[in-house]
């Protein structure tokens, strides 16, 4: 796990804090996005927001796959989970999502046959071992999980596996941060870009970001010194006055992305005209579906799904923890009608969630005495 | 400088709202059973107090430790503890079903300070289980239960449908003698004192997870299981004094320090740079999002021992065959109360708090 340390070494932490600390104006307040919920989960789960100085801040922006998901879409998912003779298999995390009316794990609890896997292609696995079942792979995420399913279809297909189908939710990076940029009521002086995301997209489509809006992307990786680092960087670029986009995650991202992913992409998937996002209602062409040529594995055409619409309870305002307006405690029932336990809305059920992340992690900042070692002995 | 200074009151506010909020017990809500009311969490304590503490309340029972303490008549106590095995599968590396339900019970035991003397096992059995299936988990028990001195005194065998149970399922009862003199609970544990555990954490979890197959991980992951009673009497030997041990089976070390902590409104801070952790193991975790202080152990202790038998108690323990990786991983403080906090090795501080069901592997 040598890999691993070298990005989490507590000498190199210290020292690009203290290089955070000198570059940070004292009598400017910064405002940072990470854009991918696996940022959100690193700085809390590292404690990273304690290390900055008080006038850097990190808002959590909408890169959170489960967090995205609307209500409805959750009541179309257990509806065809319920169909007589269907086995629905679904991500861990997207489980304990709320619809309208209940989860898909009370959903299982209720009888429907709902399997949790850990990828596309154990869903597809579920279906050559099951001829006689309907399976349906409930499929979410940014284009970082978009390339598997579309492989699977591909492997679906070469094989003629018919009692497959995927239930298609994929959604797209580029138009949430673009309608946040739109949005009025938030300033922010750059972005940390998800890493994982532009391993297939490249860093190109963000171009947009300092050429229209004026403000810095720096792509980032997901251990915690990647992260210090990205902060480190737009710090510089705007000490510079620069404003471009730059590649903290080197050792995975590249330009132009990766060609093979996205070929298989447009070879599966078509983009949607309009797609509704969590808290931030319908974004034009910010998902996907499966195209023509996929029709016999689409979920939607084979099933009647409903294509239900539930508008997010009054109190939620996971659409302005997701834009980054508020912080996840300034929402009106942060911490008490909505807790991990029984999440109103989707920003508190996935660990990547804002919510969660803070709930979980970032409460009793102040309360750590960091410099003493807690583990050491009294000398014999 | 602190970043209290720069909060905003109305956070203060919120997190102080929230503070109450989390030291509440948790209320059931759902009508129906779900995976999550066995995962030993929020979600467990909730089916715990609704359905069953509300019936058979009694103050043997309302501790809710993994045991409970008998006194007989004649002032000596037994401890009495059952546990319930389902894991699937019922083969695994490092152990089976049968070896993990003889251990499971001797460790409840052994954590209450008894010496594990006596056993029940009782059987559900699915229509169609192959003879030789069982009679190896049955060879395996009895293997188990002879290294940890324990004999099998009764037992009960029951056939249900086919599709009516995953194989079968096992029950352990056991019962052992507490020595005089010794005692070991929550209220005794004070500020100051030493948080140990007793070895790699993870393992049985992740061996499981990797053991099923649908991972697709290839990755050489022993499940610990073990009996524990000898490393017991090794560390009780060594520091008399030690307040209170505790097997992180489900739930991992994470849940069994918030146990504690609730049960005692101290607070305990464990550095994550101490933990010791299997590269295997924290890679598997780190793959999946999966927070090794949740994975469950099955032949670890977590220990409070007070400072001044500390070192006593890491040397004796060290020497031990079961014990070598034995780490002092954090420390119990009076503050903030009913809080386990760890310091990360980034030097950050987060919450461990109790997980609300199993812990679901994150998408990407």
């Amino acid at each position: 796990m040598k890999f691993v340390d070298e990005f989490r070494d507590p000498a190199a932490a210290r020292t690009l804090v203290r290089e955070i600390r000198d570059l940070a104006a004292p009598d400017r307040h910064y405002k940072f996005m990470e854009v991918c919920g696996g940022h959100t989960h690193t700085i809390y789960r590292h404690g990273i927001e304690q290390l900055l100085p008080d006038n850097v801040e990190l808002v959590h922006g909408p890169g959170c796959p489960v967090c995205v998901i609307p209500m409805g879409r959750i009541d179309d998912a257990i509806h065809v989970a319920r169909t007589p003779g269907v086995i629905f298999t679904s991500f861990g995390d997207m489980m304990r999502v709320p619809g309208g009316s209940g989860s898909l794990l009370e959903a299982k609890a209720q009888g429907a046959d709902v399997r949790m896997v850990y990828s596309p292609l154990d869903a597809l696995k579920v279906a050559s071992d099951n001829p006689d079942r309907d399976v349906v792979f409930f499929a979410v995420g940014f284009e970082t999980t978009a390339p598997s399913t579309a492989v699977t279809l591909l492997k679906a297909k070469a094989a003629g596996i018919r009692n497959f189908s995927v239930f298609c939710n994929h959604v797209t990076i580029v138009p949430p941060i673009r309608a946040i940029l739109e949005s009025p009521d938030l300033r922010l002086d750059g972005f940390i870009g998800p890493g994982h995301v532009s391993t297939v997209i490249g860093n190109r489509p963000y171009r947009f970001v300092t050429r229209d809006y004026g403000k810095p992307l720096v792509t980032a990786g997901f251990e915690p010194l990647d992260v210090l680092q990205s902060v480190y960087m737009l710090l510089v670029q705007l000490a510079e006055g620069r404003c471009e986009i730059e590649n903290q995650y080197t050792r995975v991202v590249h330009d132009e992305g990766n060609p093979r992913a996205l070929q298989i992409l447009a070879q599966v998937f078509e983009l949607r005209p309009h797609f509704e996002w969590r808290g931030m209602g319908f974004i034009s062409q910010s998902a996907l579906k499966l195209n023509d040529a996929f029709a016999d594995w689409d979920s939607e055409l084979r099933f009647d799904v409903p294509g239900v619409r539930v508008a997010d309870p009054k109190s939620c305002q996971c659409g302005e923890v997701l834009k980054g307006v508020i912080k996840p405690w300034e929402c009106k029932v942060f911490g008490t009608s909505c807790t991990p336990e029984t999440p109103i809305g989707t920003c508190m059920v996935s660990s990547e969630g804002a919510c969660a992340a803070y709930y979980n992690f970032g409460r009793l900042h102040d309360v750590v005495a960091t410099s003493d070692d807690v583990t050491s002995l009294p000398v014999a | 400088m602190s970043r209290t200074e720069a909060y905003d009151p109305r956070e203060e506010e919120v997190l102080a709202r929230i503070e109450r909020f989390r030291r509440k017990r948790p209320r059931l809500k759902e009508d129906a059973v779900n995976l999550a009311h066995g995962a030993g969490g929020k979600a467990s304590a909730a089916l715990v107090d609704a359905v069953f503490v509300e019936a058979f309340s009694n103050e043997l029972l309302e501790p809710l430790g993994d045991g409970a303490v008998l006194e007989l008549p004649s002032g000596d106590r037994l401890a009495m503890s059952t546990d319930s095995f389902v894991v699937n599968p019922w083969r695994f590396p490092g152990a089976t079903i049968g070896s993990l339900a003889v251990h499971g019970t001797v460790n409840d035991l052994a954590c209450m300070g008894a010496q594990p003397t006596w056993m029940s096992v009782a059987f559900v059995l699915e229509e169609g289980l192959a003879v030789d299936d069982l009679r190896d988990i049955v060879e395996d028990m009895a293997e188990a239960a002879a290294r940890a001195g324990v004999t099998i005194v009764t037992g009960d065998t029951k056939v249900v449908n086919k599709g009516a149970a995953d194989g079968l399922y096992v029950n352990t009862t056991g019962v052992g003698v507490i020595p005089k003199g010794r005692r070991l609970a929550a209220d005794l544990v004070r500020p100051g004192d030493k948080v140990f555990v007793t070895g790699n954490i993870g393992d049985h979890g992740m061996a499981v997870m990797v053991a099923r197959g649908d991972l697709n991980l290839d990755a050489d992951i022993r499940s610990d299981t073990a009996a524990l009673n000898g490393l017991t009497e090794t560390l009780l030997d060594a520091a008399p004094h030690t307040r209170w041990l505790r097997d992180p089976t489900r739930g991992g070390v994470g849940t069994v320090v918030n146990e504690l902590v609730k049960a005692t409104d101290l607070s305990v801070v464990l550095a994550e740079h101490a933990l010791p952790i299997d590269r295997t193991v924290l890679g598997a975790c780190d793959i999946l999002g999966i927070d090794p202080l949740y994975v469950a152990n099955e032949g670890k202790l977590v220990a409070i021992v007070p400072p001044d038998e500390a070192r006593a108690a890491l040397d004796a323990l060290r020497a031990h065959e079961l014990g070598k990786d034995a780490a002092v991983i954090g420390e119990v403080r009076a503050e903030p109360a009913g809080t386990v906090l760890l310091q990360t090795s980034f030097g950050g501080s987060r919450i461990v708090d109790m997980l609300v069901g199993d812990p679901l592997p994150r998408i990407c």
